[in-house]
This record gives structure tokens, C-alpha cells and sequence, in this order.
């Protein structure tokens, strides 16, 4: 929340009055709040739940889904939308079991599997770009194209074996109170943590918001605009292709299928966190928090035990039309304003 | 001659033939229809079946994204459409009747119907942008569809149902007559009514047609209803092919497909200006392209690797920069050509 509540700008909140200051966070801060409202609710109903464990297991549980959330933060910022990260996930998964098993270094097949997908979004970017095609059918090539490419690299599900890979699955931080977090937690806190920083405290990240904001302006301002549309592709494919490999650390396989429609689950994640899908408005701790919301609803799902999985994308579905609603609302009164 | 080359279906026409020809020379027998027991067999007649309930819910999606909308949700509404109609015929006291089939189909069309008034409601009265509008079902959808099949693949014997994705009727299978039905419903509605012009004018520009007089909610309604109502008719073939309803995998990546098949026919993503028949030929080059894949001998999963080729190809040549730089090199650059195909 204090993170939250420090604005990168003081000097324009001041300027545009304390009301609209307030309005800008109005949707994120909705979020942590409904998530604590859930997991209050859940510590009531159900014994068990209250505990730092089931709050820190929804960060284990999720490690990729946060990372995928924060390359998709900064492609919804500039107002685009990249529909492939699910398939480059399932990609970086197949490519990194492959290779493994193929007896490679363990750290050679990370630094590769990086690479494909920061070429694959630096493509999609290309593309979007030079010949000015919407990014929604550049980006649903892609996920054709990298789900297709799982299939010719195997169509049956490949086992990791690789020491590294395993130890890094079952490798526990010990946190006082007898609690712990995987490796893989620190990791996507760390891409958060730099998002963060690029966003709010770099040109790159400004040029970000001037995009969602009014990609005419910001070329008018003299922004880099092709150039940072470009890379906000690049930096997703790159965040994919390590949910892919936090992804292979949590389930040690690869396989063709896995994480169909975690691209539905990442856009989610970021309208539920207060990013507006026209771009301009939105902070990547709200993306964050979208990622608890969604897995705290999991929980609620296993803990009830008489509900069935399918009742999670309803929920999800449910909770992605109410803040679309709410969005509506809020961009209406900032219009006002 | 030059006409016929400029025409904007020349391509995908060219592609079609060209797939058509590479098939038949791997099997000689491709082409080869033969009547057999008073129905028509043949890799052809294959082609026009399975392709029926994507054909279908192209059809829907080419004047959804002609009024400059988008149709996530008719993979979900198609599954939706499946699970509502096995599970009623599934718990109905005659399962076998003609009566329960055609009350299974009634139900899942109305289904249909409403969950295309839900995405019309959001984005023509609530305003939201078509792809998040319709991403809201997308999501969701597979999730009710389970619900209603309670997680289970419903499986389920009644003749009637059956023939609507595997019957024949005048020798020909009866998706394929019912497909070629909404084609030329949808073809007579939009060019012998206003209402192909309305959705066109809407689609270019919503403001402005709304102010010349155009009722820009209720056509953006309509094309939505239109879209549920193909998406479910494709859910009803889908399961009545394989008579069972798989809430988790019918119509699976189906509006990629749809999309794909829209986009190949030529129709412009950006709304506007459309053609059904371009469509048909967009949806028959998806499935004759699977169907090669099956041919050559490559595992079919991998067809999704030459679809994304196909739709990168198609969006290149479609764009407006492409154009430019073809355009300037053939000199004098000529106005835009009078390319609108009566359809």
C-alpha cells in the first residue's frame, strides 16, 4: 500500500487536484482492497486459511502467471494487447525440455529459451509496427505459431530430469514463522520490482504511458514511439519465455498443451489490477495484485471442496466484467474531471 | 484480363486451386466425387463437411468485424450450444424422439441467440470495445458449458440429432446444406436490404452514420445475435457429428479459425467493407490446408504452424504499407480501384 501511496509524480498530482490524484489509483487500490476483502472473508468461512503460508503459497502458485501479467502490463500500457503469451510459455517450456534432454547445460538452455522469446515478441513488434497491422492478429499468428512449433518439436509430453532444474523445483526459502517461498517467487518479485522501476523512473517507461496516452502526442512530443512499441513486444516475449521457464522449475515438463489460455488468465490479471486496455492508465503493482485475485479465488475454490474447477472461470470471467464496468465508470468521471 | 487479375478475390481463389492441384497430385483420386448407396463420397465432399461449422461461424464473424467489431466468443458459445442440447436430449425421458431432438435444437439456438444479445448489450449499450467485450464469454464460456455438462463428455443416441452433422439428405451430407443456407440467408439479407450497407456505413465510421440516421446499436446488435446464432448452429453440428458434447474441446481455437477464414476472404480487420464470398473461399482454403497437411503425411497438429504462416502472408499483403511499396513500383500509381465484389 505504500507503495501505492507514494506517487512517482507528485508534481502533476499536485497540479491536477487531489481529487483526480486520487481517481488515478482509484481502480488499483479497488483491487488490493477486494483482495483482502477475500482473503478476510476466506480466514471466516473456512479454518485453515488464515495463515502466511496460504497467502505465500498464492505467490509459488503463480510465479509465471506474475511474471506473464508484467510483459502484458507494459503491452496494454501503450494501448496494444499480445494475445501469444500462453503459446510462447508452452514454447519455452517444450524448447527447454528438449534440450535438456538432449544432455545440455542447464544454464545454455535458460539463456536460449530468453532468447527465442525476445526474438519472437521483437518480431510480433516488428511487424505490428513497420507494417501497421492491428497487434491483435500479429500476436494471435504468433500464438498459432508457437503452438505449432511445440507440435514439431514433440507431440508427447517431455520429463525434466536435469539436476539444476529439479533442484530448483523442490528448493524451499525458509522465511521465519516456519514459512517458506520457492526460488521462483523471488524471481517474479524481481521482475515487478523492475517494472516498476522502468515504468515510473525511466524515459523508456514514459514513453510507455504517452503511448496509451495518445500515440499521436507522444510522436508529436518527439518520442520514440516505433522504437518503444517495438520493444514492449520484446519485453513480453522475454516475460513469457521466463514464465516458461518458472513454468518448467513448477511442473518439470514439457508439454505441448500446457497453459492454453493463459493469456486469457495474464489480460485478466492486468484489467483486474486497474490497467485500462486503451493504454495510459495503470501500475504493474495493480497487475500484481489481479494475479492474487485470480489465485485467491483458486483457493476459495479448493477450500469450499463441493465446487468444481469450472466455477473458476466463471469467477474470473465475472470479475473481469465487473472491472471492465468499473473502468467504463472511472475513464467516464476522469473525462469530467 | 486485367479485370479478373485486379479482382480482390483473384488470390484466394489462385490459393484454393493451387492447394486443390497439390492434393491431387500426392492422391489422384482427390478430386474424384462418386455416388455411393444414393449419397456423394469424395475428398471434396469431405472438405465441404468438415468445414461447414467453421464456414459457419465465419459467416457471423465477417459482418461482426465488417461493422469494426471482433467475436472472441463463439469457440465458448459453440461449446455452450453442444453441452445445452446433449444434456436436455442426455435427461429427457425419450431421449430418441424427433420431438426431443428438435426441442434440444430450439434450446441451444435460443442459447445462441441470447449470448449474442449479451455481447451486442455490452458492446452497443455499455460501449466497450468489441475484443474485451466478447473476451468477458470467451473466458467464462468454457466454464458454463462444464457446468452444464457437470464436467462430464455427454454422450448421447438420437437419430435425428445425429443427422444435422452426419446425415444426408438429396444425396448430400446436411451441414453442408444447412452451412449453404446461412450463406445465402446472410448473402440475401445484407445485399438485397440496406443492411449490408448499414453495417458497412457503421463500421466505417459509427459516429457518423449514426448521425445520418443509421440506428448504429441495433445494427451492432443485430451482427451480434447473428454471430450467437451461427456459433451455436456450428456447437449443434460439432457435437451432433461426434454425438456427444466435450465442453473443454468443441470449437477449440474454432474462432481463429473464423478469423482466419474472414481475413483470407479479404474483408478488412478495420471494418467497412467485407465479402461473404471471399469468406466461403477463406474457409474452404482452412480446410483444405488441414486436410493437405493430413495428405502429406505431417502430424495435423503442426497445421497450426502454416495457419500462422497464412495469416502473417495475408495480413502482410492486406496492409496498407505493403501496398505502398507495391504500389510504387508499378508506375503511375492508379487510384484505388473500384474493387467492391457484389457478394
Amino acid at each position: 500500500m505504500s507503495v501505492l501511496t507514494s506517487p512517482s509524480t507528485p508534481a502533476t498530482r499536485k497540479r491536477s487536484g487531489l481529487l483526480q490524484g486520487k481517481a488515478k489509483y482509484a481502480p488499483t487500490v479497488a483491487t488490493i482492497v477486494l483482495f483482502f476483502v477475500m482473503f478476510a472473508a476466506g480466514s471466516v468461512i473456512y479454518p485453515g486459511f488464515f495463515s502466511g503460508q496460504v497467502f505465500l503459497n498464492l505467490l509459488i502458485d503463480n510465479t509465471f502467471l506474475i511474471v506473464l501479467a508484467v510483459g502484458m502490463t507494459f503491452v496494454i500500457l501503450t494501448g496494444g494487447i499480445d494475445l501469444s503469451v500462453g503459446s510462447v510459455v508452452a514454447l519455452s517450456m517444450m524448447i527447454a525440455a528438449a534440450l535438456l534432454q538432449a544432455g545440455w547445460n542447464p544454464f545454455a538452455v535458460i539463456g536460449l529459451v530468453l532468447l527465442t522469446g525476445a526474438v519472437l515478441g521483437l518480431l510480433m513488434g516488428l511487424v505490428i509496427q513497420v507494417f501497421e497491422i492491428q497487434p491483435f492478429i500479429v500476436t494471435l499468428a504468433g500464438l498459432f505459431l508457437a503452438r505449432g512449433l511445440c507440435y514439431v518439436i514433440s507431440l508427447d509430453a517431455i520429463t525434466v530430469t536435469d539436476p539444476f532444474f529439479t533442484s530448483m523445483a523442490q528448493a524451499r526459502i525458509r522465511l521465519p514463522g516456519n514459512m517458506f517461498i520457492s526460488p521462483g517467487v523471488l524471481i517474479a518479485l524481481l521482475f515487478v520490482a523492475g517494472a516498476f522501476y522502468v515504468l515510473h523512473q525511466t524515459r523508456f517507461g514514459r514513453t510507455v504511458y504517452a503511448i496509451g496516452g495518445g500515440e499521436a502526442s507522444a510522436r508529436l512530443m518527439g518520442l520514440a514511439v516505433p522504437r518503444t512499441k517495438v520493444l514492449v513486444y520484446t519485453v513480453s516475449g522475454f516475460c513469457s519465455a521466463t514464465a516458461g521457464i518458472l513454468f518448467s522449475f513448477y511442473s518439470l515438463s514439457g508439454y505441448s498443451l500446457a497453459a492454453t489460455g493463459m493469456e486469457l488468465d495474464a489480460i485478466a490479471a492486468v484489467v483486474v489490477g486497474g490497467t485500462l486496455l486503451t493504454g495510459g492508465y495503470g501500475y504493474v503493482i495493480g497487475s500484481l495484485a489481479g494475479v492474487l485475485v485470480l489465485g485467491i479465488v483458486q483457493t476459495f475454490i479448493s477450500y469450499q471442496g463441493t465446487l468444481s474447477s469450472w466455477w473458476t472461470r466463471i469467477v474470473i470471467g465475472v470479475l473481469l466484467l465487473l472491472f471492465i464496468l468499473l473502468q467504463k465508470i472511472f475513464s467516464r468521471k476522469t473525462k469530467l474531471a | 484480363m486485367t479485370g479478373v487479375l485486379r479482382h480482390r478475390l483473384m488470390w484466394p481463389v489462385l490459393a484454393l486451386v493451387l492447394l486443390l492441384l497439390l492434393n491431387q497430385g500426392f492422391r489422384s483420386d482427390f478430386l474424384v466425387v462418386r455416388l455411393q448407396d444414393g449419397h456423394l463420397y469424395g475428398s471434396l465432399i469431405d472438405i465441404l463437411r468438415n468445414g461447414a461449422p467453421t464456414l459457419l461461424i465465419a459467416l457471423g464473424m465477417t459482418l461482426v468485424i465488417a461493422s469494426r467489431g471482433i467475436d472472441l466468443s463463439v469457440g465458448a458459445v459453440a461449446a455452450i450450444a453442444g453441452a445445452v442440447s446433449c444434456t436436455y436430449i442426455y435427461n429427457s425421458d425419450n431421449p430418441g424422439s424427433f420431438a426431443t431432438a428438435a426441442t434440444a435444437v430450439a434450446i441451444a439456438v435460443g442459447a445462441g441467440l441470447a449470448l449474442g444479445a449479451w455481447n451486442g448489450f455490452l458492446v452497443s449499450a455499455i460501449g466497450i470495445q468489441p475484443i474485451i467485450a466478447t473476451l468477458v464469454l470467451m473466458t467464462a464460456g468454457r466454464g458454463l458449458a462444464q457446468l452444464v455438462t457437470d464436467g462430464q463428455i455427454i454422450s448421447v443416441s438420437n437419430e435425428s440429432f445425429h443427422a444435422i452433422g452426419a446425415g444426408y439428405f438429396l444425396t448430400l451430407p446436411i451441414s453442408i446444406l444447412i452451412a449453404a443456407l446461412a450463406f445465402a440467408g446472410a448473402a440475401l439479407l445484407t445485399r438485397w436490404t440496406a443492411l449490408g450497407t448499414l453495417i458497412e456505413s457503421v463500421g466505417i465510421n459509427p459516429v457518423a452514420s449514426r448521425l445520418a440516421g443509421v440506428s448504429a446499436r441495433r445494427i451492432l446488435w443485430i451482427v451480434y445475435v447473428f454471430s450467437g446464432f451461427c456459433a451455436a448452429v456450428a456447437g449443434l453440428m460439432i457435437s451432433s457429428n461426434v454425438t456427444a458434447a466435450d465442453a473443454n474441446n468443441a470449437g477449440l481455437f474454432i474462432e481463429m479459425d473464423a478469423i482466419l477464414a474472414v481475413v483470407i476472404g479479404g474483408t478488412s480487420l478495420a471494418g467497412g467493407r467485407y465479402s461473404l464470398v471471399g469468406t466461403l473461399i477463406g474457409a474452404l482454403i482452412i480446410q483444405t490446408l488441414t486436410t493437405t497437411v493430413y495428405t502429406l503425411g505431417i502430424p495435423p497438429e503442426v497445421t497450426l504452424v502454416f495457419k500462422a504462416l497464412v495469416v502473417i502472408l495475408v495480413c502482410l499483403l492486406q496492409s496498407p504499407k505493403a501496398r505502398t511499396l507495391l504500389r510504387q513500383r508499378r508506375q503511375p500509381a492508379p487510384a484505388r480501384p473500384a474493387t467492391k465484389a457484389a457478394a
